[in-house]
């Protein structure tokens, strides 16, 4: 019972009596040995009384499920709500004119730091100079190419972090299957565009 | 001279193949729809649906699972023993078929100016006959694991036997209470002898034990060893595709439904209503089915709610709780019947 206790000069020592009640009552032999406290065996008409009642406790636990009804979300018609920072698929911004006819410049300007910022290097960028003429951007050039490969996106967020612009952020949408892998290269027209189905959000209380 | 048993015909034998045609028809009715019930309610126990594609509410979900077994390439591992690996599924599922030929539905009664009794037969040593297709079933569960040629199999058709043999003992027992107190084996003279009382009331324990052995019997939850999806792959039969694994689905529900018709011919007063109103014959087999989903429900809720028992468990629980209960129940009913 009192065996292994440390007696080095650094700490006061215990009396017999005193590191006797320090180790017995939660079961401790020793340091490092531990003596498991088992429940006082049952006799059998106990035990078949204990089963009996546990199995009436089971079937009402069950039968609650019932009526609490199923907690399933249908998935191709209802879909997971996602919290507002889920990262999703990317998507890249213009700027906002309110006309849907005369849609406003692109916030990115080709700089490509998303793609320096890009752990998994799925991020291509080809820069071209805006001209007087032909103004894609705000800036001194223009993103001629920009793709993703969403085969190899990590959606670590690195590339929203790592643009001055806003001009790329991680969206919500999170169905992102193809039948083939060039499919899963998104241009720059498709990050641009609206998603087709909008995912839902997460309320406050959710 | 008696053989083995008198058979009460008096019905001519083409109303006899009637009968026959009837109860496999409806009883191969009820097996898709009870595993699709049984699906859902499992579901519903879970906090899940269940199978809600297939048609309206998932209701055709068995017809498309039958539809799969059915189309699917028939094989057999090189090391099965052919013949018997081809029979035993059919063993299974006809010694459950002809054990509901016991159950009755209803009482003799007049059809189109006829007397016809609604039930299969009605043979003069009712459980007797029930057990001893049981027995029959274990082939079925034995050949089919042994002849597979896999060890899984092997091992799921052992526990399966060592199983069945256990609790077949404590079954039976609760079942003799029922029979010293009606005075007959006929199942359709114990019916009428639950007229004043089920045997429910005066019987609990024997109901209560006759409920846990029918579950090992049938190899249901929460003594399904012999199947131990997780340990053993389904068991006897893991080796088994297509319809043959369906024959052994099936000889499994034809087993639940035959165990909760004795249950509730021997316990729950047949086709017998509270109070014995009088009632048009056609509803009879109607409550018995009633009763019957009861039973099949309750099947299904302890299936949902408990794990499986340990092998020694399962073992002490039949031999050194059950049989011992099964006997004492059975002394003070021979007691209190004799005095």
């Amino acid at each position: 019972m009192s065996g292994n206790q440390p007696d080095d000069a650094g700490r006061a020592r215990m009396s017999e009596a005193e590191s006797r009640a320090r180790a017995t009552p939660a079961g401790i032999v020793s340091e490092d040995v531990i003596e498991v406290i088992r429940e006082p065996a049952r006799g059998r008409a106990a035990s078949t009384y204990r089963a009996f009642g546990e199995t009436l406790r089971g079937l009402k636990t069950t039968f609650a499920r019932i009526v609490e009804g199923p907690h399933t979300i249908q998935y191709p018609e209802e879909k997971t709500p996602v919290y507002p920072r889920f990262r999703g698929r990317h998507k890249l911004h213009r700027f906002e004119t309110g006309d849907p006819a005369h849609p406003g410049l692109e916030k990115c300007v080709g700089c490509s730091l998303c793609a320096a910022a890009c752990p998994a290097d799925c991020i291509r960028v080809v820069a071209a100079e805006n001209t007087p003429e032909h103004r894609i951007s705000p800036g001194e050039r223009y993103a001629a190419v920009y793709e993703i490969n969403l085969s190899r996106c990590i959606f670590c967020g690195y590339c929203e972090v790592a643009c001055p612009f806003d001009a790329i952020t991680m969206g919500h949408d999170y169905e992102l299957s193809d039948y083939t892998r060039s499919d899963l290269i998104f241009t720059k027209e498709m990050l641009l565009a609206e998603p087709i189905e909008r995912t839902p959000l997460r309320t406050e209380d959710e | 001279m008696i053989v083995l048993g008198d058979v009460f015909y008096f019905e001519p034998w083409w109303v006899q193949i009637i009968k026959a045609l009837v109860i496999f028809g409806v009883a191969f009715a009820i097996l898709p729809i009870l595993t699709i019930y049984e699906r859902k309610l499992i579901g519903r126990f879970q906090g899940r649906y269940g199978p809600n594609r297939v048609g309206p509410f998932g209701l055709m979900q068995p017809l498309a699972e039958i539809l799969k077994f059915a189309t699917k390439e028939p094989f057999r591992p090189s090391t099965s023993v052919g013949f018997l690996y081809r029979i035993a599924p059919m063993i299974a599922i006809v010694t459950g078929i002809a054990a509901l030929a016991i159950v009755p539905f209803g009482p003799v009664q007049h059809i189109f100016g006829r007397r016809v009794g609604i039930y299969g037969i009605d043979v003069s040593v009712g459980p007797l006959y029930a057990f001893a297709f049981a027995g029959i079933s274990f082939y079925g569960i034995m050949l089919g694991g042994w002849a597979s040629g896999s060890k899984y199999s092997f091992l799921g058709a052992m526990r399966g036997a060592a199983q069945l043999i256990s609790y077949e003992v404590s079954q039976g027992l609760a079942l003799v209470g029922v029979l010293i107190s009606a005075q007959t084996l006929s199942l359709v003279g114990i019916v009428n002898a639950q007229k004043g009382m089920w045997y429910i009331v005066p019987q609990a324990a024997g109901f209560i034990i006759f409920l846990v052995a029918s579950f090992a019997e049938t190899n249901r939850a929460p003594f399904d060893l012999v199947e131990a999806d997780a340990e053993l792959v389904q068991g006897y039969f893991t080796e088994y595709g297509g319809t043959p694994f369906v024959a052994y689905l099936f000889a499994e529900y034809v087993n639940m439904i035959v165990v909760s018709g004795i249950a509730v011919t021997v316990f729950l007063g047949g086709w017998l209503l509270p109070g014995n109103p009088s009632i048009p014959g056609w509803i009879d087999p109607i409550i018995v089915i009633a009763k019957m989903m009861l039973f099949l429900t309750f099947f299904i809720w302890i299936r949902a709610t408990l794990p499986r028992l340990r092998y020694d468990q399962l073992m002490s629980l039949g031999w050194k709780i059950l049989l011992p209960l099964a006997t004492l129940n059975l002394l003070v009913t021979a007691i209190v019947v004799a005095a």
